[in-house]
């Protein structure tokens, strides 16, 4: 902890409990208007709902590093990654009730999140965020600008054929990108062990001849100096990383998944563990911050977010005809 | 004339699928399944409930997100002599493998002037209609159905579907087998009386190539697929408040498709609406409204109808998506701006 300044330190928290706070606020919501009788496409909130409780660390520790000009691609459980990358958070929840002033207009919905001021998208089909990455790392190359692209995807999206080829690119034109891999030991009901032939993705980035990184136990510390590293020698040009990290899936795969495939215990056990407890924690500690300055900190993130939910439930639903609309420019 | 009334069930459509996918697997033990959240899952829409725990990890296997690679193996296991049973979850995912689709399992038989078969059966969820936006919502019919070599069906209905699936597998071609998520009669998504049905409780097949009168008129004749042949009873039947007659076709099989049931029910009715939760450019209602108008141009007193999804990607936000897919109220729309009363 000694070599990462109070600042930092801040941000890194101050990101994963908005992002904790964002979710456990929209596990509430979308079961409105689906009680008793779960249907998933009723309620304020319709669709598929992935949420990243516990996963906070991989997002916040790495996007740390990256400024406006860096490039995120995540995936179908995005919010993490968007909260961290800037995205704004009004639009962000408005899209997620799909509403007309949501960032894609309610067009895209939770899955589909595009914030190209702050050059973060992301998307519902596994995989497919790599390439985008590659390609936004290509252009900064291309352009002679230090800037770096990171593609967050989970452990089973590097078993994609779009991975193998992506990471082969990347490391063949020394691109500015890196990986990141949150592995929750779960590909929905298939857990990592019966789906990926190494234990570690990590000592993929050998395949590649590039470097390989594996983060233990959700800590957000390490993944702080280990993104560090990778970031710097990005913009330095030299060449791609592969960051692992192992985190935690606190809930199902998607809202209202029975979840009859793991263990009752599992959450528990790691809920015990929490990150972001785990980090006040050590900030109390170090003395980098009071109970008091917690406090602030806390009621600041729920007014922030309290008011990205009031945005969305307060703006106007999108007129049925302007679904014809944004086919072509 | 039947003498002996067949033992039936009432089944969801879910439930249809497991109870063919079971029987051919006790019948035949060159058939295996493969796919995401086929094991302990049972299938992410249901497909495969309980067959886990029946046949073991060796026959009912998951696999990793290796579309290409699972959905390519089954090429190569189908040339050695089995029968794999393959499921992607949604149709939307199939982007990602539609080499091994269109230009393997599609054409291998064919390029191989005969000698080389391919009995293989991708199960694949269709639809939209509860919020899940451009990427996991589509129904794709068309795209399937363009590509010569391949068996597409699309059964609305439980005895359909049992009967269909098992075809499918009998069959020894490829075969890709739609189900639509709403009719799979799901308890968390919406509940409709259509994903219940009457199953007979021994296996029997529905051909693969035959549409389905599903309701009998004199005026129009509406051809629909899965929800939209639902949506089309559902209009038949307020039409016929108002005096109009539809005749409802469930074509059922989307490739090869059934002219003749089509061309003989307009020959009656004179008027054709073809209703589609497919994007309306070359699709569906292109297709039929193409075979009628060359072959059955006589019959029609009438503009032919199509009605289907605009050209847009399906869109995230209810009202926008409601917009988009035809339902009951659009289809009768439709028939009254095609007949006069
Ligand atoms: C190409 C493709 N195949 C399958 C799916 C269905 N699917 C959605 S998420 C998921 C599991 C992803 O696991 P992982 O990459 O580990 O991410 P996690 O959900 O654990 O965050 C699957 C199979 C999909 N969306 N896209």
């Amino acid at each position: 902890m000694e070599n990462i300044s109070k600042k930092d330190l801040l941000w890194i928290y101050r990101k994963m409990k908005t992002s904790r706070y964002f979710e456990e606020k929209m596990e509430k919501v979308y079961l409105e208007g689906k009680q008793p009788v779960f249907n998933i496409g009723a309620g304020p909130v319709p669709g598929e709902m992935h949420l990243s409780n516990g996963q906070e660390p991989a997002a916040a520790s790495m996007i740390v590093h990256l400024t406006k000009n860096d490039t995120v691609t995540a995936t179908h459980r995005p919010h993490h990654e968007a909260i961290a990358k800037g995205v704004d958070l009004k639009k962000m929840t408005a899209e997620i009730y799909g509403k007309k002033t949501g960032l894609g207009k309610g067009k895209g919905g939770h899955m589909h999140l595009f914030d190209p001021d702050v050059k973060f998208s992301c998307g519902g089909i596994v995989g497919a965020g790599i390439p985008h990455a590659v390609g936004a790392a290509l252009a900064n190359k291309k352009r002679g600008e230090n800037w770096v692209a990171v593609a967050f995807i989970g452990e089973g999206a590097a078993n994609t054929g779009a991975f193998h080829e992506s990471l082969n690119l990347a490391a063949l034109w020394n691109l500015p990108f890196i990986v990141v891999i949150e592995d929750n030991k779960w590909g929905i009901s298939v857990a990592k062990k019966n789906a990926t032939s190494v234990t570690s993705n990590a000592i993929r980035a050998k395949a590649y001849g590039i470097k390989g990184y594996s983060v233990k136990d959700n800590d957000p510390i390490e993944m702080f100096k280990v993104s560090k590293e990778a970031v710097e020698r990005a913009r330095k040009g030299e060449g791609p990383s592969i960051i692992e990290i192992k985190t935690y899936r606190y809930l199902g795969h998607f809202q209202g998944d029975p979840e009859l495939y793991r263990n009752k215990e599992e959450v528990p056990k790691l809920k015990e563990k929490d990150p972001i407890e785990r980090l006040k924690k050590e900030m109390l500690k170090e003395n980098v911050a009071t109970v008091e300055d917690f406090k602030k900190m806390d009621a600041e993130i729920y007014k922030e977010v309290d008011k990205a939910y009031e945005f969305a439930v307060n703006s106007e639903y999108p007129e049925p005809e302007d679904a014809l609309e944004d086919v072509f420019c | 004339m039947k003498t002996i009334k067949e033992k039936t069930k009432k089944l969801t459509g879910s439930k249809a699928m497991i109870q063919a996918l079971e029987q051919e697997m006790n019948r035949d033990d060159s058939i295996f399944v493969m796919g995401e959240d086929v094991g302990k899952y049972g299938g992410i829409f249901g497909s495969t409930t309980g067959l886990f725990d029946k046949f073991g990890g060796e026959r009912v296997m998951d696999t990793p997100i290796s579309e290409t690679g699972f959905i390519g193996a089954a090429v190569g296991a189908a040339a050695e002599g089995f029968r794999p049973i393959v499921e992607l979850m949604f149709v939307d995912f199939h982007g990602v493998v539609m080499d091994q689709i269109y230009n393997h399992i599609a054409k291998i038989h064919y390029m191989s002037g005969g000698a080389v078969k391919l009995p293989i059966v991708l199960m694949t969820a269709v639809g939209g209609g509860y919020s899940d936006a451009a990427q996991h919502s589509q129904t794709l019919y068309a795209s399937f159905g363009h590509l010569p070599g391949l068996k597409v069906v699309a059964p609305t209905f439980p005895h359909d579907i049992k009967g269909m699936l098992i075809s499918a597998i009998r069959d020894d071609n490829p075969v890709i087998f739609m189900f639509h998520k709403t009719l799979q009669g799901l308890g968390w998504m919406d509940q409709i009386d259509a994903s219940l049905g009457d199953v007979p409780v021994n296996a029997y097949t529905v051909p693969l190539n035959k549409a389905n009168v599903v309701r009998k008129g004199k005026d129009i004749t509406i051809v629909g697929v899965q929800m939209m042949t639902v949506e089309a009873l559902k209009a038949a039947e307020e039409l016929a408040k108002k005096g109009i007659e539809a005749e409802v076709i469930d074509l059922r099989s989307i490739k090869p498709i059934d002219k003749e049931t089509i061309l003989k029910s307009v020959a009656k009715t004179h008027h054709l609406l073809v209703v589609d939760e497919d994007y309306l450019s070359y699709g569906i209602t292109a297709e039929i409204s193409a075979i009628v108008a060359s072959e059955g141009f006589g019959d029609l007193n009438a503009p032919i109808g199509r009605l289907a999804i605009q050209d847009v990607p399906i869109p995230y936000s209810r009202v926008m998506e409601k917009f988009v897919i035809p339902d009951s109220k659009s289809i009768i729309d439709s028939v009254l701006k095609l007949i006069t009363v």
